[in-house]
């Protein structure tokens, strides 16, 4: 790795410098991380009296219970939702804005702001529109027929918590996507209309492909706060409900283990979830080193 | 004031590339050395050394009477300019120039005192208050001699100052750091890849090729008498023409009987070609003018010599009444002649 | 576009003003529910304008919080949730500056190591390794309190990177210059380094800062006693109670929540989108 061509005189002084973030992470992400690879192979009784090693067999018995198969499928269908919704809205946005050139700031600056806004506040936000019965768009849909209720319906349920975490994260996309569009140079989509392409064949044979990385990347980010900063969107809203309807990854962790007090299937879930982290971790890195590279 | 000694100096990066190859040089007390070769030959590397800014690999550096190899840039009296002026762009001209007096613990009035004055010799006295970026090339240019100037340190050292200035201010630089030179007469390194400012500029000049000293002299020593090939063809622009010995012999007279041992290639300066016969012994080459170029109080005429395929270049004053593609007659005296031996690279003779 | 067809810029503007509506929907809504009285939001259908109780039901949630809830007054969690937010966020550009400084500008012994060791806390977030994180912040008698809630989120390999990635474009002659007038490490850091980092310092700060005041989960954790309530995580504590839930006073604590980094966000704009771009990148 590299260091500048000069480097400072050392000796004690860069251990002091760096002393403070390797103590803190020490301390408080890999000794925890190492406790939950070893909590993973010991069977606790609820109330902590005795443990026994049991070995794998925490996992087994994890990739067999059916509500944590059932967590995994849940966990895909709300990553999936939420990348989806989030990421086409914010494209339309950015495709809008960037057609325009005196109102783009305004625009923006008023399709930015909910990042701002905490996972759970956003939970609550949608929680409260959609609530049966005060709920304005509820009270919409019944014109319409359909009868919401997200204490009841899984199905409502799961659009609601998509909605709310789609609609975070719509301000990221839109500005990634917007960065994204602007720099793809006005003279290759020039050349194209001089070429003869409709605006419609402008789009998929030049700007699409050129948008392909940024895509890329966005799906990725948005997979990583779908299944692990939305906590707060499951937690304050639905907990998991009805019927195990939103019961995400992350959620269940919690509360298999602060609310079930089952430590060791906790601690299996958590092994799980740091190898799917350190997978897209990977992946994202791959992704970026192939950008550099360009 | 000091004079700067290095002895065998060497340095070797990492996967054992060597940068310099053992460098003996003597630089005495207000002495402007200039560094001159070619991008990679060791120059900036060998500054750099002495500057502090990179480990000594092997030998002694002396400056004054101390040897410094082990001490800090700071601890060995020496300013420095680099070639993107290095000029700290949160900082004011003032602070520029203050910061390395206020690191060393001078008193307030003291370095307003010297960047005072130091603005004055440079006339950037109204460009104190203002940041780099408000600058422009020249004017950042001066700020970083500024730097340099006023800390009066035993030697400067220049690395490539120049060469991000358009042509033009290049030239008025190059006067200027002459002339402030030798006002304050204080030991100068400079470096340099442009062989006409190393000319211009230098008491002396080191010419580096691959890590080593090709040759040490004044301008005019090197010039006059190049001790290798590479001197030979790197000094001077246009650069020397070179030929087979044994190409000259066929039309030559007994003018080449007296060339060293060893020789088999034959320097001429395009400035020695001559269309007038002199009145002394000479011998004489026949040419096809391929294209003439006239470049005011000069002309540069490219042309092909019979029996050789290499194009020749020769420099006249003037403009002389001639048309491309005639055949000329040129002329060149014993005196001319610089004898070089192809497998040593070395100039023969004494 | 190539050409611009004032039928064309019309649907744009119809397009996004839609999307901005839909945007601002939710927040419009809880608005508009803060400022109503206790019972004109059971009446089926919610109103369009803004009532008048606004005064009264900021001023209580302000003062007083949810007599239904455990929360404390919202004014006491805004300033648990201020101060958090300040702690992790100073703490975060802090203990990463120094560590990128000393990895970009020395050379030593485990370099590499620690690097990694830095790099892998990305690969570790709070939420999946819950229950160890709390036994450790337990045993060190850390709950319910400031530094519980601050300092083991200050660890941060982005802001690290971030300033690893800036440091390596600072031109080599910065160093080599301060050097040459005698500047030690810990002078170039501080009259050089970072006064050139300063806006990336400030791109960071903003997003550390939202990092910081929308955390929940850990809060959530570590907190039993009100006092530490923040109020991302106290607005839950209201509406889970059973029965009945008063949303207008709900809604006023809902907007007090998401105001300060809203505002942020929208008078630092700029050091936001900075912010936000270059830490993915």
């Amino acid at each position: 790795m590299q260091t500048k061509r000069m480097t400072l005189p050392g000796g004690w002084l860069p251990y002091a410098l760096l002393a403070p973030q390797v103590i803190v992470t020490l301390i408080f992400f890999i000794w925890p991380a190492g406790q939950a690879f070893y909590q993973a192979l010991l069977r606790e009784d609820p109330f902590g009296l005795s443990r026994t090693f049991v070995g794998l067999d925490n996992f087994a018995r994890l990739f067999n219970d059916p509500l944590y198969l059932n967590s995994m499928s849940v966990t895909a269908v709300f990553a999936i939702g939420t990348t989806l919704l989030s990421m086409s809205m914010a494209l339309l946005m950015a495709m809008a804005v960037n057609r325009l050139i005196r109102s783009r700031h305004a625009y923006t600056t008023l399709l930015v702001w909910p990042y701002a806004v905490a996972p759970a506040i956003a939970g609550v936000l949608w929680w409260f529109i959609f609530h049966p019965s005060i709920g304005i768009l509820p009270y919409m849909l019944d014109m319409l027929g359909y009868r919401w209720n997200h204490r009841t319906s899984g199905t409502d349920a799961m659009l609601l918590v998509i909605f709310a975490a789609a609609w975070k994260q719509i301000a990221y996309n839109f500005l990634f996507f917007l960065a994204g569009l602007q720099s793809i140079p006005q003279s290759l989509i020039e050349a194209a209309a001089i070429d003869g392409a409709s605006p419609f064949k402008r789009f998929w044979s030049i700007v699409f492909p050129l948008l392909a990385p940024t895509t890329f990347f966005l799906m990725v980010v948005n997979v990583v706060y779908a299944m692990f900063d939305t906590f707060g969107v499951i937690h304050a809203t639905t907990q998991g409900g009805p019927a195990q309807a939103t019961n995400i990854l992350v959620y269940k962790v919690y509360a298999d283990g602060f609310v079930g007090m089952n430590l060791g299937s906790s601690a299996a879930q958590s092994v799980v979830l740091m190898a799917i982290v350190v997978a897209l971790t990977v992946v994202q890195f791959r992704f970026i080193e192939r950008r550099v590279n360009y | 004031m000091a004079s700067i000694k290095l002895e065998g100096l060497r340095k070797t990066y990492p996967g054992n590339v060597q940068a310099v190859k053992g460098i003996d040089l003597d630089v005495a007390d207000g002495e402007f050395v200039v560094l001159v070769g070619p991008s990679g030959c060791g120059k900036s590397t060998l500054l750099r050394m002495v500057a502090g800014l990179e480990s000594v690999g092997e030998g002694t550096l002396h400056i004054g009477d101390r040897v410094v190899n082990d001490l800090e840039p700071a601890q060995r009296d020496i300013a420095m300019v680099f070639q993107n002026y290095a000029l700290y762009p949160h900082m004011t001209v003032f602070d520029n120039l203050a910061y390395g007096l206020k690191n060393r613990g001078h008193q307030r009035d003291e370095i307003e005192r010297r960047v005072q004055e130091a603005a004055k010799m440079l006339e950037i006295e109204e460009l104190l208050p203002r940041k780099p970026r408000q600058l422009s090339g020249g004017q950042r240019q001066r700020v970083a001699m500024g730097r340099a100037l006023v800390r009066e340190p035993a030697a400067f050292l220049f690395d490539e100052p120049l060469s991000n200035l358009d042509a033009k201010l290049r030239v008025q630089m190059r006067v200027e750091i002459k002339q402030l030179q030798r006002r304050l007469q204080t030991t100068s390194l400079y470096v340099t890849h442009d062989q006409l400012e190393a000319m211009t500029l230098g008491d002396r000049l080191v010419v580096l090729n691959g890590g080593r000293i090709e040759q040490v002299g004044t301008p005019m020593e090197i010039y006059l008498r190049p001790a290798s090939l590479f001197v030979a063809t790197f000094i001077g622009s246009p650069a020397m023409n070179l030929f087979p010995v044994d190409y000259l012999r066929e039309r030559g007279s007994g003018l080449l009987d007296d060339l060293p041992e060893g020789t088999d290639i034959v320097g001429i300066r395009p400035d020695d070609l001559h269309i007038q016969a002199p009145d002394k012994r000479h011998l004489i080459v026949e040419s096809t003018l391929e294209l003439f170029e006239a470049a005011g109080a000069e002309s540069h005429l490219y042309v092909r010599l019979e029996g050789n395929d290499q194009p020749t270049v020769i420099r006249t004053a003037g403009q002389p009444p001639v048309t491309e593609g005639e055949t000329l007659r040129f002329h060149v005296t014993r005196e001319a002649l610089h004898p070089f031996n192809r497998e040593s690279g070395r100039r023969m003779g004494v | 576009m190539v050409e611009h067809r004032p039928v064309g810029n019309l649907l744009t503007h119809v397009l996004l003003m839609l999307g901005v509506a839909m945007v601002l929907l939710p927040v419009y809504v809880a608005i508009i529910a803060s400022t109503q009285g206790p019972g004109e939001l059971m009446r089926g259908g919610l109103p369009l304008l803004p009532g008048g109780h606004a005064l009264e039901n900021y001023r209580l949630m302000w003062q007083s919080g949810l007599s239904s809830s455990s929360a404390p007054a919202a004014g006491k969690m805004l300033w648990n949730s201020l101060i958090m937010a300040l702690a992790i966020t100073v703490g975060k550009l802090a203990i990463s500056l120094l560590s990128a400084f000393a990895i970009v500008y020395f050379r030593f012994r485990f370099r590499l190591f620690f690097f990694w060791l830095i790099f892998i806390t990305l690969m570790l977030p709070v939420e999946v390794r819950i229950i160890p994180t709390f036994r450790v912040v337990a045993d060190l008698g850390m709950l319910n309190s400031f530094a519980g809630l601050s300092i083991p989120l200050i660890a941060s390999a982005t802001a690290t990177f971030l300033f690893r990635q800036f440091f390596m474009t600072v031109p080599e002659e910065m160093l080599e210059a301060a050097r040459v007038d005698g500047a030690g490490p810990m002078k170039f850091f501080r009259d050089i380094l970072l006064p050139l980092s300063i806006t990336n310092i400030a791109a960071l700060f903003v997003i550390m800062f939202i990092y910081g005041w929308n955390q929940y989960l850990w809060p959530l954790l570590i907190t039993t006693d009100p006092e530490y309530y923040t109020i991302v995580m106290g607005i839950q504590t209201m509406i889970n109670s059973e029965g009945y839930v008063p949303w207008h006073l709900v809604m006023a604590a809902v907007v007090m929540a998401t105001l300060p980094p809203v505002l942020v966000v929208l008078f630092m704009q700029r050091l936001f989108v900075k912010g936000l771009t270059e830490t993915e990148k």
